[in-house]
């Protein structure tokens, strides 16, 4: 698993390499219908908890009290269409959502829920992510209220550790 | 004397090497001219941008109907209809099968004809397309949402289903003819006693406005003639429908000879809305038959064969009223109806002219009852009576007539091999430019509607020969497009098309291209086989039959280590793509399977069988590129011998699914 995960970064090496600070077509990502994705370093110095990404949610507060029942369907949508690649307790095919805001502003959960293609090609957290890991954050139509009620029951899984 | 030869090859090589950038591009230009130039604009569509219209080009003996864009003469899709394409797993999954059954059994081939678009009001309105099967008849229907294959009708009672598949101009029927009568219903006969006891059948079949699920609703019993080509009435002969016919001699060999002696033969004018009441009345036969009805459900994402047993029929020569003949010159193929429903266009394959009658003096002349005898109890009208006109000498070999909605027609002649534009009315020849080479149909889209988009012309030619880059004995198929905005015809564009097109249908993209289907949906998916998340993966064991509920996802299987499985099982796949995104198809494949691949849509699940004949650890992968990680999309079934106690297990990442 070790030994994996570091020809990845190797191969990732090679692919911004390879780009020359310029025009790439390489690409690690096949999805979609969107301009092939440019793989490059992380560069930004950005504070990851003011990074709000790019999509439809400009801003998310959230109560103080976790909202039960939105967390449970939220939960129910999580099993439908994201355990495929995402685990509770392990990194999987895509990292585990345990402590998402500790790391990640609210908004920037739900954007990259709603808008994964944008947000993997012009998000610098989410270009980082793309090249660590690989595999695309798959697009998986979520209405805004599906991915709240998702965004939600992340919150549960802080409070249970 | 060989030192010169040499330097001066050397020399000429020099200076095409030196020159070959611009030089070569600045002689190009000198020598194609400005005229190509303003050809090429009107063709190109640049990178992302789309083209104006779609056209629906029949595959011919390849059995599939293509997609191109016009002005382009791009190929976007070949829709799998009448048969198997190993690509994508058409007519090899369990779910797609059933689309092939017939009363022969299963059929994995077909010859596709004619597709024509479902209209409103008389105007194309890109719901669904129909295509027909010519060698064992069927009428398939083509969902413009999915692009997919919805439902295959078997025509009973008919061989050579070659007058078909043409819509009403609501979408009320859909129709199909034989051209090669036969015994009704089938029997051991002598061949040469054809004549008089062979059958021609002209089918109707009814069309669910809601989901498009077709009907045989009747059938009109005919003399054993061969019915060519046909066309619905429009606007004020909308309820009637023509057919042609050759061969009224009814010769049952050398047709080539024998079926070319009458100097006429018929359009048959069928009063459909008369036959509807009589069907409606009660007033049919109804016999015994059978025939297979293949029709897809959306819901469990699958097809099943009905089949079905009786037809209701109306014998044309024991009902005055139901069809009367209008004589036609030398064995007319198309059959024609203009834009305003007025003029019925017959081209004598074999005749000095091309024939127009009149809808209006039809009416008439049944009104005077001006027949010219009876054929089998058909009256035959007076062929003065309805003859509205003809274009005189319009070149050799006429085969089939399109509109432009301005007044004016564009006929293609097979053996002079060109297309003709006329006037409607005052049947003037007004340009002609030849095709390359032989053509056969033609295409305006909406060109066999009310209102045509009287744009683009597509030849489809029968003869390729030299243009195209070689490609041994066999060439594809050529299709030329014509720009008909001006007086003159201008050739705009060669394409290569897949099988034999005859006819094509076309559209504006506008009625089609917001609309189609993205995805499934995963919630409304309700295969009995379906696994929606991986924790409900699983493998079943039912005798030897092992079913394996399977996901896929960017990039890995569910399970993806099977043990379990013994040599002599027969191995059922069952697998939904858990993708909600455009455009994320997976495939699957299996070592050694005796089928195709499986290529999923998202949010569809395929099952693809499997009889594991060898021990071993084999495995299957996705086939389709799917991420940077595809390559590792991959899985592992362990065979072990027949009647072994290996324990069923799956798994992913050593984990059960559970």
């Amino acid at each position: 698993m070790k030994f994996k995960a570091l020809v990845l970064v190797a191969l990732t090496g090679v692919f911004t390499a390879c780009g020359g600070g310029e025009e790439t077509k390489e690409t690690t990502s096949s999805s979609s219908t969107t301009a092939p994705a440019v793989v490059e370093a992380p560069v930004e110095e950005l504070d990851p908890m003011e990074n709000i990404g790019i999509g439809p949610i400009d801003e998310l507060e959230f109560d103080d009290e976790i909202d039960k029942e939105l967390a449970t369907a939220g939960e129910e949508v999580f099993n439908a269409k994201c355990t495929a690649c995402h685990k509770i307790n392990k990194r999987y095919i895509g990292p585990s959502p345990q402590g998402i805001y500790d790391r990640r502003n609210p908004a920037w959960v739900m954007n990259m829920i709603l808008n994964p293609d944008e947000m993997t090609q012009k998000d610098p957290i989410a270009k980082a992510l793309l090249a660590e890991y690989a595999s695309p954050m798959a697009n998986q139509n979520l209405t805004i209220d599906e991915a709240r009620g998702v965004a939600e029951y992340f919150r549960t899984l802080d409070v249970a550790e | 004397m060989l030192k010169q030869a040499l330097y001066g090859l050397a020399m000429a090589s020099f200076v095409l090497t030196s020159c070959g950038g611009p030089a070569a591009e600045s002689g190009k230009k000198a020598t194609s001219g400005a005229l190509s130039g303003s050809a090429a604009e009107k063709v190109y569509v640049a990178p992302g941008e789309y083209d104006e219209f779609y056209a629906f080009i029949s595959g011919g003996f390849s059995g599939q109907l293509a997609v191109y864009g016009l002005p382009s003469g791009r190929l976007f899709r070949v829709i799998p209809v009448f048969s198997q394409d190993p690509e994508k797993g058409y007519g090899y999954n369990e779910e797609t099968k059933p689309l092939l059954n017939t009363s022969h059994g299963f059929v994995p081939w077909g010859d596709a004809h004619h597709p024509d678009i479902s209209q409103t009001a008389g105007k194309v309105d890109g719901r669904w397309v129909f295509i027909n099967e010519n060698n064992t008849p069927r009428i398939a229907r083509v969902s413009l949402k999915t692009f997919e294959t919805e439902e295959i009708i078997e025509i009973p009672n008919s061989a050579g289903n070659h007058s078909s598949s043409f819509v009403t101009e609501n979408s009320e029927y859909v129709v199909a003819g034989t051209r090669f009568s036969v015994p009704v219903p089938q029997r051991d006969m002598p061949i040469n006693e054809a004549k008089g006891n062979f059958k021609g059948s002209l089918s109707f079949l009814s069309i669910d406005q809601e989901d498009g699920d077709m009907d045989l609703a009747f059938q009109i019993r005919m003399p054993g003639f061969d019915y060519d080509l046909s066309h619905p009435g429009r606007g004020k002969s909308h309820g009637w429908f023509f057919f042609t016919t050759y061969n009224t001699e009814e010769a049952h060999t050398l047709l080539e000879v024998n079926a070319s002696q009458n100097d006429k033969d018929f359009i048959a004018a069928v009063n459909w809305k008369y036959a509807e009441q009589l069907i409606a009345e009660g007033k049919f036969e109804e016999e015994t038959t059978n025939y297979a009805e293949n029709e897809w459900d959306h819901h469990t994402h699958m097809a099943t064969t009905t089949m079905k047993k009786k037809v209701k029929v109306l014998d044309a020569s024991k009902i005055p009223g139901l069809v009367y003949f209008l004589p036609t010159p030398k064995s007319p193929h198309g059959c024609d109806v203009s834009p305003d429903g007025e003029y019925i266009i017959g081209s004598g394959k074999l005749a000095a002219e091309l024939t127009a009658h009149s809808f209006t003096k039809m009416l008439k002349a049944i009104e005077d009852k001006a027949f010219d005898g009876e054929q089998y109890g058909i009256p035959v009208l007076q062929y003065e009576a309805v003859n509205a006109g003809a274009v005189k000498n319009p070149g050799l070999g006429p085969l089939h007539t399109e509109f432009d909605g301005k007044g004016n027609a564009y006929t293609t002649f097979f053996i002079s091999s060109e297309v003709v534009k006329w006037k409607l009315g005052t049947w003037e020849v007004v340009d002609r430019q030849p095709c390359y080479y032989s053509v056969g149909h033609l295409m305006i889209p909406g060109g066999n509607s009310r209102e045509p988009f009287g744009k683009y012309l597509v030849a489809m030619n029968k003869i390729t020969k030299d243009r195209y880059l070689s490609t041994g004995p066999e060439v594809c198929q050529s299709a030329q497009l014509y720009d008909i905005t001006g007086e003159k015809m201008e050739l705009l564009l060669d394409f290569p098309t897949i099988g034999e097109p005859h006819y094509a249908a076309g559209c504006p993209k506008d009625l089609i291209h917001d609309k189609t289907t993205k995805l499934f949906k995963l919630e409304e998916n309700n295969h009995p086989y379906v696994t929606k998340s991986e924790r409900e993966a699983k493998v079943v064991r039912e005798g030897n039959d092992v079913h394996i509920y399977m996901t896929m996802i960017r990039s890995h299987f569910a399970p993806d280590n099977i043990e379990g499985v013994r040599v002599g099982d027969r191995v059922f796949f069952h697998i939904t793509n858990l993708e909600q995104d455009y455009d994320v198809p997976h495939g699957f494949s299996m070592i050694g399977a005796n089928t195709a691949e499986l290529l999923i849509m998202p949010g569809r699940t395929e099952t693809s069988m499997w009889y594991p004949k060898q021990v071993g650890v084999w495995p299957f992968y996705c086939t389709d590129f799917c991420s940077a990680l595809h390559q590792e999309m991959q899985g592992y079934v362990r065979v072990s011998p027949k009647g072994a106690s290996t324990p069923l297990t799956w798994t992913l990442d050593d984990d059960p699914l559970q």
